[in-house]
């Protein structure tokens, strides 16, 4: 992976971006009891797959969300975080 | 010439002695299954077999004997540490490492040339003071060193005071070394095919039988058995074979890469090692500068090496050893590497009953071979988590009580 399109910037150097973690919805605040804080917080799926994960162009701190193949290094498509990954 | 080599060499048939047993059909069933046959494999099925008399057990692995990142680190071993739980645990590594090779009648070229980690920042040295007082409390050798000392010891270090990130202090852990990597998992493996245990190349671990909450199966390519006891030890593949048993895992997958050098003459004694710039570098008793360095930027499962990772990890040798731009770097590669939030292991029982994890490795798990084999050994024979490996359980996460040795860790290995 050289580059990444990201959906503020445009194709951009891989340098420019950094790594954000896996993408997973927040546990409801008022609900979530220590259990689903600590999965929430320290525990990711982390397949071997194509993932969800967020990525954020640096000059720009810009967050946005990525799908990618963690085998192949590919990147299936970039989208703004309005566009729920879940729904998409 | 000895006679012995000219006969070898030329003998039609391969004279070789077959050290891990014959290629043979999977049984339908073994009182314990080992996943993976990586270092962690073969000295958990060694001590299982020795020091428990259990030898109805199987290892398997989907690539070969020792393919994994028993086979792609940089043989680093030290203990110092910085937590009491992670000192106490890799000290008592390193003593097995001592009579490893009598004892596995195999020369893992142990070596004790000690290690120095450079500070170039007063937070670091702070941090290299608390080091070394928690690794003298408990018994390991580590003090701090000043630069006269350090100019001493390694001429060839770039000292000066004008350098973009000078060079303030060191620790200096004298029982740091090195093994051969290879040689550590052929002898555990040598023994414990010996003893009875069953290595099978090729048979990958497909899926896991869960009856009531109990592990009683594993598919493999090759075949379903059926066992009463699983040690999952896979390194790079902690969290997708863990998911064959429903259990989620604090793991990130990353690859981390490493290069070598053309040898040259002895002239690096000790390993060193910059977190700050992130590298480290040790010359092997080949002459080859090994180094190595962080992890890449984000999660992958691939052992690709790439040229970015190879101008930074040159770039930061550069900085404390510019004889080395000379240098030809021969080989560079990549294992994948399966990082925990704290850089400590997850070690013990699991959600699953009769399930156990040998996981989280990381960059740092071949120094821990002897001792995660032989804990892990005792507790899948005993049912009774020994001490030692108690603070690395899995539920140390959902407690929030981490082992966080990051600063300790960080491109050290
Ligand atoms: C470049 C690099 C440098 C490193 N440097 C150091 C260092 O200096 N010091 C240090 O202490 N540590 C270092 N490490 C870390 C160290 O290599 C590992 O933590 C350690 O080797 C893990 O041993 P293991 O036996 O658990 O894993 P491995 O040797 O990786 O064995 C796991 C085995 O599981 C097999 N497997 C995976 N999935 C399946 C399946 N589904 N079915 C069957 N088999 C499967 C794999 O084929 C593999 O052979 C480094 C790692 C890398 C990559």
């Amino acid at each position: 992976m050289k580059t990444l399109l990201c959906p503020l910037n445009g194709l951009r150097n891989i340098d420019e971006f950094i790594y954000g973690g896996e993408y997973h919805a927040e546990p409801d605040r008022k609900q979530a009891d220590r259990k689903a804080w600590a999965e929430h917080v320290f525990f990711d799926t982390n397949s071997a797959g194509v993932v969800a994960e967020w990525w954020c162009h640096t000059p720009s701190s810009y967050w946005f969300l990525v799908d990618r193949d963690t085998v192949t290094d590919q990147v299936i498509s970039t989208y703004p975080f309005s566009i729920d990954p879940v729904e998409k | 010439m000895p006679f012995g080599l000219l006969k070898y060499g030329l003998a039609r048939t391969y004279p070789g002695k077959n050290l891990f047993g014959k290629a043979r059909p999977l049984k339908q069933s073994y009182d314990v299954v080992i996943i993976g046959a990586g270092g962690h494999g073969a000295a958990c099925a060694y001590y299982l077999a020795k020091e428990h008399g259990i030898t109805n057990v199987a290892v398997l692995d989907k690539g070969y004997l020792g393919g994994g990142n028993t086979a792609r680190n940089t043989a680093v071993l030290r203990s110092n540490y910085l937590t009491e739980a992670g000192v106490a645990f890799y000290k008592a590594s390193l003593e097995l490492y001592k009579s490893l090779s009598n004892e596995l009648d195999l020369n893992i070229m142990f070596e004790q040339r000690g290690q120095l980690t450079l500070a170039h920042s007063d937070a670091a040295v702070r941090n290299l003071r608390w080091r070394a007082e928690v690794n003298q409390h408990l018994g390991v050798r580590s003090e701090l060193m000043f630069n006269d000392e350090i100019a001493k010891m390694l001429p060839h270090l770039r000292m000066d005071a004008d350098a973009r990130y000078p060079i303030l202090a060191g620790l200096w852990h004298a029982d740091g070394g090195t093994a051969r990597h290879d040689a550590v998992v052929w002898g555990y493996a040598k023994e414990a095919a010996a003893r009875g245990v069953e290595f099978h190349q090729l048979t990958e671990a497909t899926g896991i039988d869960i009856a009531d909450g109990k592990v009683t199966g594993v598919r493999t390519t090759r075949g379903d058995i059926s066992c009463g006891k699983v040690i999952q030890a896979v390194a790079g593949s902690s969290s997708v074979v863990g998911n064959m048993a429903g259990i989620k895992l604090p793991i990130h997958t990353f690859p981390l890469q490493a290069m070598v050098t053309q040898p040259y003459k002895p002239l690096l004694e000790p390993h060193v090692s910059s977190p700050h710039h992130h590298v480290y570098i040790h010359q092997t008793s080949r002459g080859e500068f090994v180094i190595g360095g962080g992890s890449d930027p984000y999660p992958l499962y691939n052992t690709r090496a790439t040229l970015p990772m190879r101008e930074v990890l040159s770039a930061a040798v550069l900085e404390l050893f510019p004889f080395l731009g000379e240098a030809r770097v021969m080989r560079q590669w990549a294992g994948i590497t399966d990082m925990t939030p704290d850089y400590s292991p997850i070690m013990g029982e699991s959600p699953v009953q009769n399930y156990y994890l040998d996981a989280g490795w990381g960059t740092w798990g071949f120094k821990a071979t002897p001792i995660s084999g032989m804990t892990m050994a005792e507790l899948v024979a005993t049912d009774r988590v020994p001490e030692l490996i108690a603070p690395f359980s899995l539920d140390r996460f959902y407690r929030f009580e981490q082992v966080n040795e990051a600063g300790a860790t960080a491109a050290s290995h």
